[in-house]
Order: C-alpha cells, then sequence, then structure tokens
C-alpha cells in the first residue's frame, strides 16, 4: 500500500486545525454538501487510505487553488489532493474520467515513441515559423480540443493564430514543434505520474532538438506545468519558460506592437493556473488596458478570489460543475460586458459546452475569446 | 514480418442491427476473418469517442464502427448521434497521426449478413497492408 506520509509531511497537511475555511471558500462544497476538502484532509491524516481512496469525492477537486489561499496553516491542499490522486492509481482505483477518459486515452497514446503527428494544419500560410531557433511557442492540446468541440463551435486556436501574428509583427519567427506532445497537465493532476514522466521527457527532447533557449505559452495550463512541474519532476530546465503576457508586455510598452482601437466592453476570467497557482494577475490585464478605447470591467469575483470555471484535469464533470459555470456566466453578464476574454483554452471549453446545455438558461449568452486575439485586429484575424 | 502480422481489430456492433448481421453471417457459415473482436452496445449512439480511442491505447490495430441505416434506428436517433461522433473521431485520429483506414463507419442492418462478412473482410485487408498500431500500448 502507498503511504501518504510523506505527502503529509511535505504539504504540510499535518498541521491542519480543521478550521474549515476551505470547506467554506470552496466553490464544489458551496454547491454540493456531501463534498468538504476539510473531511477529506482529516481522512487521509487517520491514515485510513483504504476508505479515502474508494470515496468517489477525491476526483470531485478542482485543484483551483481557492482553498490553498485562505489557509491560515498554509497547506498546500491541492498537492495533496495529486498525491492522494497518485496513490489511489497506484492502488488500481480508477479515476472518474469526464468524456468518458478520452482525453486520458488521448494523452496516454501520445506518450508512444513512435508516434507522427499531423498538428501543424491549423497553421496559416502566411505565418513564418522555423524548425530551429532561439524562441519556441508551446501550443499545447489546442488542434485537439477544436477537433472535439467542434459541436459546441470552440475555437482555441483563434489564439494561436493571433500570438504567431503577432510574435510575427515584432519580427519573432518561433519554432514549433511538429511533434509536440501534450504537456501531461491532467494527467498528473489526475493521477497518472507514471505516463506524465513519459510526456514530459518527450517534451524536452523535442524542444532540446529544436535549439530553444526560450519557450513561450499562451496556455495557462501548459505554462504552469512547464514552470513548476517539470521543474519538479525532471530537474532545471535548459530553457527559459515564459508566459505570453509577460513577452510581449515590454514590446507594447515601447510601441512595437501598433494596438488598434476596439471600442468595447469585457471582462476577464482569472484561470486558475495562471492566477492562483503563478500569481499572474496583472500581466494580462495590463495587456488589455493598452489596447486603447477598450473598457475592462471586473467581475464581482476577481483575481485571487475568482470563480473556477468548475472542472479541471478532465475529471468528474457534474451537475455541480455546471451550476458553478452558470454561476460563473451570470457574473460576467452581469458586469454588462459583451464579451468575456479567459487565458486558459478549458474554460472556453467548459463556459461554451453550460451555454449549449440544454438545460441551461436560454438568456446566459456571451462571446468568449482568448485575451490575447483582442491585441490583433479583428479583420485580419486569419 | 509484414505479412505474418495478425492484426486486432475491435468491431463495435449495435444490438438490432449489425449484431444480428455477424449472427446471420455466423449461422450461415459465411466466411470472414477471425481478427475481429466484436463489441456489442446496445446502441451506435451509445459508442463514446473514448471508447475508440480507448481501443487504440491499448493496441488496437484497427477500429471498425457498425450502426443500423439512419432510417432503421431502434433508438430513432442512435445512428446519428454514431455519426457525429465518428466526424470528431476521425479529426482527433488524424491530427493523431493514425492512418484514416485504421477506423471506419459501416451502417449494416440486420439482413446484410454478406455485407458485414464483406466489409469485415475488406477491413481486415486493408489494416493488414498498414501494419502494426503506432500508437498502442503492446509496442
Amino acid at each position: 500500500m502507498a503511504k501518504l506520509t510523506k505527502a503529509i509531511r511535505e504539504t504540510g497537511a499535518y498541521l491542519c486545525i480543521q478550521c474549515g475555511r476551505c470547506s467554506s471558500v470552496c466553490p464544489v462544497a458551496r454547491l454540493n454538501n456531501t463534498y468538504s476538502p476539510r473531511r477529506l484532509l482529516t481522512s487521509a491524516l487517520k491514515g485510513n487510505e483504504q476508505t479515502l481512496f474508494e470515496n468517489n469525492s477525491i476526483w470531485t477537486c478542482l485543484t483551483c487553488g481557492r482553498c490553498n489561499e485562505v489557509c491560515p496553516q498554509d497547506i498546500d491542499y491541492i498537492e495533496m489532493t495529486k498525491a492522494i490522486r497518485n496513490a489511489a492509481q497506484k492502488n488500481d482505483h480508477e479515476a472518474v474520467c469526464s468524456h468518458g477518459g478520452a482525453f486520458q486515452s488521448l494523452m496516454r497514446i501520445m506518450t508512444n515513441d513512435k508516434l507522427q503527428q499531423n498538428r501543424m494544419e491549423w497553421i496559416p500560410s502566411s505565418a513564418k515559423i522555423k524548425t530551429k531557433g532561439d524562441i519556441l511557442y508551446f501550443v499545447g492540446c489546442l488542434p485537439y480540443f477544436d477537433a472535439f468541440f467542434s459541436d459546441i463551435g470552440v475555437k482555441t486556436l483563434d489564439a494561436a493564430r493571433s500570438v504567431l501574428k503577432l510574435l510575427n509583427s515584432i519580427g519573432v519567427e518561433p519554432v514549433l514543434l511538429p511533434n509536440e506532445r501534450c504537456c501531461g497537465h491532467d494527467l498528473i493532476w489526475g493521477g497518472d505520474k507514471e505516463n506524465f514522466l513519459k510526456l514530459a521527457k518527450h517534451n524536452i527532447e523535442e524542444i532540446k532538438k529544436s535549439g530553444a533557449k526560450k519557450v513561450i505559452f499562451s496556455c495557462a495550463e501548459g505554462y504552469r506545468t512547464f514552470k513548476i512541474d517539470y521543474e519538479k519532476y525532471m530537474g532545471p530546465l535548459d530553457f527559459e519558460v515564459e508566459h505570453i503576457s509577460t513577452f510581449l508586455a515590454p514590446y507594447i510598452k515601447r510601441g512595437e506592437i501598433s494596438l488598434k482601437p476596439k471600442k468595447m466592453k469585457i471582462t476577464y476570467q482569472d484561470a486558475c493556473r495562471l492566477g492562483r497557482h503563478m500569481g499572474m494577475y496583472e500581466e494580462p490585464r495590463e495587456l488589455l488596458e493598452a489596447v486603447p478605447e477598450l473598457e475592462l470591467v471586473e467581475m464581482k469575483k476577481n483575481r485571487s478570489n475568482a470563480l473556477c470555471c468548475g472542472t479541471s484535469a478532465w475529471l468528474n464533470c457534474d451537475i455541480y460543475s455546471k451550476r458553478i459555470q452558470m454561476k460563473r456566466l451570470q457574473d460576467a453578464l452581469d458586469t454588462g460586458a459583451a464579451l468575456l476574454t479567459v487565458a486558459c483554452p478549458k474554460c472556453e471549453i467548459h463556459f461554451r459546452c453550460a451555454m449549449n446545455d440544454k438545460t441551461s438558461n436560454k438568456t446566459l449568452k456571451i462571446d468568449i475569446q482568448h485575451f490575447i486575439t483582442l491585441l490583433i485586429n479583428s479583420e485580419d484575424k486569419k | 514480418m509484414k505479412d505474418k502480422l495478425e492484426p486486432k481489430i475491435v468491431c463495435f456492433a449495435c444490438n438490432w442491427c449489425s449484431y444480428p448481421a455477424a449472427d446471420g453471417a455466423g449461422i450461415n457459415r459465411m466466411q470472414y476473418p477471425s481478427n475481429i473482436r466484436i463489441v456489442r452496445v446496445m446502441c451506435g449512439g451509445r459508442i463514446n469517442p473514448s471508447f475508440v480511442l480507448k481501443a487504440f491505447e491499448l493496441g488496437a490495430d484497427g477500429v471498425l464502427i457498425t450502426t443500423c441505416h439512419f432510417e432503421d434506428c431502434h433508438y430513432l436517433f442512435g445512428a446519428r448521434i454514431a455519426k457525429d461522433n465518428y466526424d470528431k473521431l476521425e479529426k482527433m485520429t488524424k491530427i493523431l497521426g493514425i492512418e484514416p483506414e485504421r477506423l471506419r463507419l459501416e451502417w449494416i442492418s440486420a439482413a446484410e449478413s454478406p455485407k458485414f462478412a464483406k466489409v469485415m473482410r475488406e477491413f481486415t485487408e486493408g489494416v493488414k497492408k498498414l501494419g502494426k498500431n503506432p500508437c498502442g500500448k503492446t509496442n
């Protein structure tokens, strides 16, 4: 039996004073009274692992990090969740996956050495890219998302096209990997460390081969995974990892990117991976504020208080996830904004799914885009 | 090596049309390759994309989805759902670099046993030519 003792020590879980603040802020526990982060942690501390693993609640946590923010003892609850899930998978307890586990299968397929993907078809012919160079743009699973969620109108690749356009406009020709794998974010958060390590190894090797010194991300999850998890599990990286917002900021400050005015009212959804996990609240906002005439209005809960988009790591999507999504959409509509900007492709997918849900309120309709798409002119998006 | 390959093929067959067709093929002693492993589902619409991806993940060399014709569907719109799911899968497997010949959707009614046997023969031949699935767990 896998022991959680090590994780309990590392995350500081033994310091728990059972104050219940985690349960009071948890977006799931607010709606689902059978779920309680405090109770789960207590049961992990008691050491009765078998009962803990059999409890389906361990797959419910969104790992959004709200509990980490408020914990008076600074317990790293989400790392603890990761450890519990990993131990559960090692003991043959299957994860409760959304979409029937399609994405978990997809990621595990990608661990294979012999796989040769066709993932570059979305790149517009006008974009300039290289196969070897200093700066690499890591696209992530966006081509797969657009294929799988075509029925609900998901267009996450718009963000990638915008990034290419912006990079080209400042004279940067990024490297794009033809055989880039998934970053493994959803596997590690679902407890499948073994396959995560395989994916990480592939990606690091491919990046090394390309000779890149800097890797840029537009996806919040990929950024977090490379910056924190790859270093943690694979040792220090030979290249620098940077989010697109901090990469572009100096160019915008110097006026090297021409921003056309956009008369529009928008709001911004903090991705939990970018915000609470990486502490980047202001950087995307600064980019948006640089666009002339663009008005950024905040939702009632923003920055570290932001509500999560309801599901993470393709685990356990249920009625409570839907309610969280609808609540957040209502928040966005209440601001009076015409557009909801996101920083993570999953936020877009989950909100679109909630809007297309047959049981959802028909008035919950708002346009959703990655915030980076606002930096380019709408007419030359393609 | 390649000619000796005996591919593993998973066939999802719906309970009301394709599975009886397979049954009929057996009763009438029609010959078709033994590489096919049939998984019976109640309806073609039940075949979630994850089933097919899981089959590829675990080393299937080809996946066949067989359902009723649209107008014959026992559950009225199940065959259409199967088609929608298949369209998604087609796009996904294309990006993944899995050859299109490894995945096929076929409409076979309960009376079309000869067609069932024919499709199985054709598909197995096609997969045999391609060789082993590049993304399976077993290699």
